[in-house]
């Protein structure tokens, strides 16, 4: 198939084409080479272009808020985390003028050594005390709290945690109260 | 004679392999779809869930530079959104520019200034510097955008429309928050956020 017939406009010169009947077969190593090169990318390129996507469902927004309000939470399972600009993260647990035991404002960094070793660790112990309570589905409940500073990729990365450490319950609120405030801007 | 046969074997038939290396460079290159560039290009913040976005009922509010565009997917949909549109802002759009309509990318003009866009030529779109779909209280035609396409797919496909956010990584909180009220005054409760890919071990 890929052999050149270079026999052919030889005439009467047999031993002159013999001669040649050594490069009668074209080398197709390169052509091969840069086929498979090129199916790579494109294979690559079709798989890789979809984009990627998170779900986020929010609460229902109900113009007549006191319904919802009353709502009783044990502030031993709650953690909220406040971000700031320039990636500013501080967390809290329980309620921010008597926090619990360990649960006192707090900086932290975002990433596996950071925010995510503490919402294990909190993690686990919600997960022990709602045990000791009788109550083991009784997970931990995160409270998210984007500044007007804070940027879209603090909330995809906090978000993302959340989805990483596997948190039962988190929201996303907006309402900031000034203790609130002046403790992300910096004591 | 032994030497010779030798030298023969020495190379491999590589015909039957080049065959099957285009035959499948073929099928990759025809099947891949020529990305159509973004009127709005933005960096996504990376994540590691990896849930893809649907192919079709989906439409996608970008948000970046303090704009925001809009883009829908499927042909029907977005003339039908288009012709919805229009009759709202009695912006009358002949066929010829619903066709051009269903087959460009996401935009990001007032609908008063969608003709013009309509008219340019791809190239030129993207240096437009089309200022962003209004969003304000006084004038809010992201909502009514919304509104007309879930209509559009609802009619056409019979489908709850997906709405997916694409924000840049940098755009501040507000005007993400902005979009999310929006959707949410039309209880649209879950949507999705577009996220690049990030390695396992974040």
């Amino acid at each position: 198939m890929a052999e050149l017939n270079t026999g052919d406009g030889g005439g009467g010169k047999d031993k002159k084409v013999r001669s040649k009947k050594q490069n009668s077969k074209v080398d197709l190593t390169a052509m091969v080479d840069l086929a498979f090169l090129l199916i790579t990318f494109f294979m690559l390129t079709t798989t890789l272009s979809k984009p990627q996507s998170m779900n986020l469902g929010l609460p229902d927004k109900d113009d007549k808020d006191t319904k919802n309000k009353d709502i009783k939470v044990d502030e031993n399972r709650t953690m909220t985390i406040l971000l700031g600009d320039n990636d500013k993260l501080v967390r809290y647990v329980g309620l921010l003028a008597t926090p619990v035991a360990g649960g006192t404002p707090k900086d932290f960094a975002f990433g596996k050594g950071g925010i995510r070793a503490e919402l294990l660790s909190r993690k686990a112990s919600v997960l022990a005390y709602s045990t000791a309570k009788g109550k083991p589905k009784n997970g931990m409940i995160v409270i998210i709290k984007p500044s007007k500073k804070s940027n879209y990729r603090n909330l995809v990365d906090i978000l993302d945690e959340m989805a990483i450490v596997d948190v039962p319950t988190y929201a996303i609120v907006n309402d900031f109260t000034p203790e609130e405030q002046k403790l992300l801007e910096g004591k | 004679m032994a030497v010779k046969m030798s030298k023969k074997a020495a190379s491999i038939d590589m015909t039957a392999m080049c065959d099957v290396a285009f035959l499948l460079l073929t099928f990759f290159i025809l099947t891949a779809t020529a990305k159509i560039p973004e009127a709005l290009p933005v960096d996504t913040p990376a994540s590691t869930v990896q849930t893809k976005l649907p192919e079709t009922d989906l439409a996608t509010i970008t948000i970046g530079k303090g704009k925001v565009f809009f883009d829908l997917k499927g042909r029907e949909i977005r003339t039908r959104a288009l012709e919805l549109m229009g009759q709202k802002y009695g912006v009358e759009f002949t066929e010829d520019e619903k066709t051009k309509f269903a087959l460009m990318e996401g935009f990001g003009v007032p609908i008063e200034g969608l003709k013009s866009i309509i008219a340019m030529k791809a190239s030129e779109r993207s240096k437009a510097g089309q200022p962003g779909v209004p969003k304000d209280s006084l004038d809010n035609q992201l909502a009514e955008w919304v509104q007309n396409s879930r209509i559009a797919n609802n009619e056409i496909n019979q489908k709850e429309l997906q709405i997916a956010i694409k924000g840049d990584a940098k755009e501040e909180y507000p005007a993400i928050r902005k979009v999310m009220d929006i959707l949410q005054d039309q209880k649209i409760n879950s949507f999705s956020l577009v996220t690049g890919l990030r390695g396992k071990n974040f």
